[in-house]
């Protein structure tokens, strides 16, 4: 359901402001969203300030030197560091990116990051991720067949193999999904544009053989057709994907099959 | 599915830290469009109900679609229509599974909300 406010509990407060760093001259502020489970306060705002001449260029350089030299009990994912593992999406500047490819100077004024939208928090900048986990698990993210194995591989021809472009390299990074408005009143029944777009994959997998019953569970007035083409997930996502297109897709594929 | 409440878990902010793209606030428009042309529909049969009923009645709902604020409310309702019937149509464009890329559907923006106001402009001057 719509509910623009936040729970009780999830209202912000003004939090802390951070010492500036002695000696530096080139300082910018950062506005980070702070929640801590092992106290009982509400979540906060904090505020530091980090020196830009000793820093690298990607918001997740910043939140690392934060980490490293004002505040180490600041909590984030981060891994790969190149926009392959997915970890350290979060909303930055107003809308969801990975931080580590995410560039300081795209963004103007104080970089303000909070944890994926609507979202519970695990701790800080870190979502709990289960039910979109479980959502992806739900469209059989694998190759269903029913034939006999084949001696080697299964064979696919090049157009067929090109069919997947734009939609394997999607990383699971759950920045469209957080950003859909119709995945915020209807996360729980409607299965977001992360999982449709790896429904997709495996729909026009020339390999796969089970595109029937994919589609007939996909056949549900809110595990597809919550999705409104709204276009967030396709802005948002920061490998240049296009989930909404996919979505597209299998709508027209539900068409196809009864005309 | 999973439990995702344990421990009293905090939501993290959506509408009020999210910066709306501008199809996304033009997808939200179409709804509120929508919404707002039933009730203009409302007031135009009120209009007619009102003069199958009475000279005076009619005298007096006449007064008030014709009032300033009237004329601004239809003026208004004449754009939502014509907002919801551009929009409509990139639906439908988008039903086909056309006109996903980004930089398209960034373009089509300016052109539904131009096309939708110089439909009102040609309406008024014709009507």
């Amino acid at each position: 359901m719509v509910e623009l406010a936040l729970p009780k509990n999830s209202q912000i407060r003004v939090g802390k402001t951070w010492p500036k760093p002695a000696g530096a001259t080139n300082l910018r502020t950062f506005r980070i969203y702070r929640w801590n489970p092992d106290d009982a306060q509400n979540p906060q705002v904090d505020t530091y300030f980090v020196d830009m001449d000793s820093c690298g260029p990607m918001v997740l350089d910043a939140l690392i030197k934060i980490k490293n030299e004002i505040d180490p009990t600041l909590t984030f994912r981060r891994s790969c560091r190149e926009g392959i593992c997915g970890s350290c999406a979060m909303n930055i500047d107003g809308h969801n990116t990975l931080a580590c490819i995410f560039g300081m100077d795209e963004v103007k004024g104080d970089v303000k990051i909070y944890p994926l939208p609507h979202m519970p928090v695990v701790k800080d900048l870190v979502p709990d991720l289960t039910h979109f986990y479980a959502q992806h698990a739900s469209i059989m993210p694998w190759l269903e067949t029913t034939s006999n194995t084949p001696a080697k591989e299964w064979r696919q021809s090049i157009e067929d193999r090109e069919k997947l472009d734009g939609l394997y390299e999607c990383v699971m990074c759950a920045c469209c999904s957080t950003s859909c408005p119709s995945y915020w009143w209807n996360g729980d029944r409607y299965l977001g544009p992360a999982a449709l777009l790896h429904a997709y994959r495996w729909i026009i997998d020339s390999r796969d053989e089970a595109t029937g019953e994919r589609l007939d569970a996909l056949h549900d007035p809110f595990k597809l057709y919550r999705c409104h083409t709204i276009m967030n997930c396709t802005k948002t996502c920061p490998k240049g994907l296009n989930p909404a297109k996919a979505i597209a897709e299998i709508k027209k594929k539900m068409v196809e099959r009864v005309l | 599915m999973a439990d995702v409440n344990r421990g009293n878990r905090p939501l993290s902010p959506h509408m009020t830290v999210y910066r709306l793209p501008l199809t996304a606030k033009l997808s939200i428009l179409h709804r509120i469009t929508g919404v707002g042309m039933v009730l203009a529909a409302i007031l135009i049969v009120w209009w007619f109900v009102a003069a199958v009923y009475s000279p005076e009645y009619f005298a007096t709902a006449d007064w008030l679609l014709t009032s300033w604020l009237g004329t601004l409310v239809m003026t208004g309702s004449l754009w939502a229509l014509w907002y919801h019937f551009c929009n409509g149509i990139r639906h439908l464009v988008w039903d086909a599974g056309r006109s996903f890329d980004l930089a398209v559907t960034e373009r089509n923006n300016w052109i539904i909300l131009g096309a939708s106001v110089v439909l009102t402009v040609l309406t008024l001057i014709i009507a």
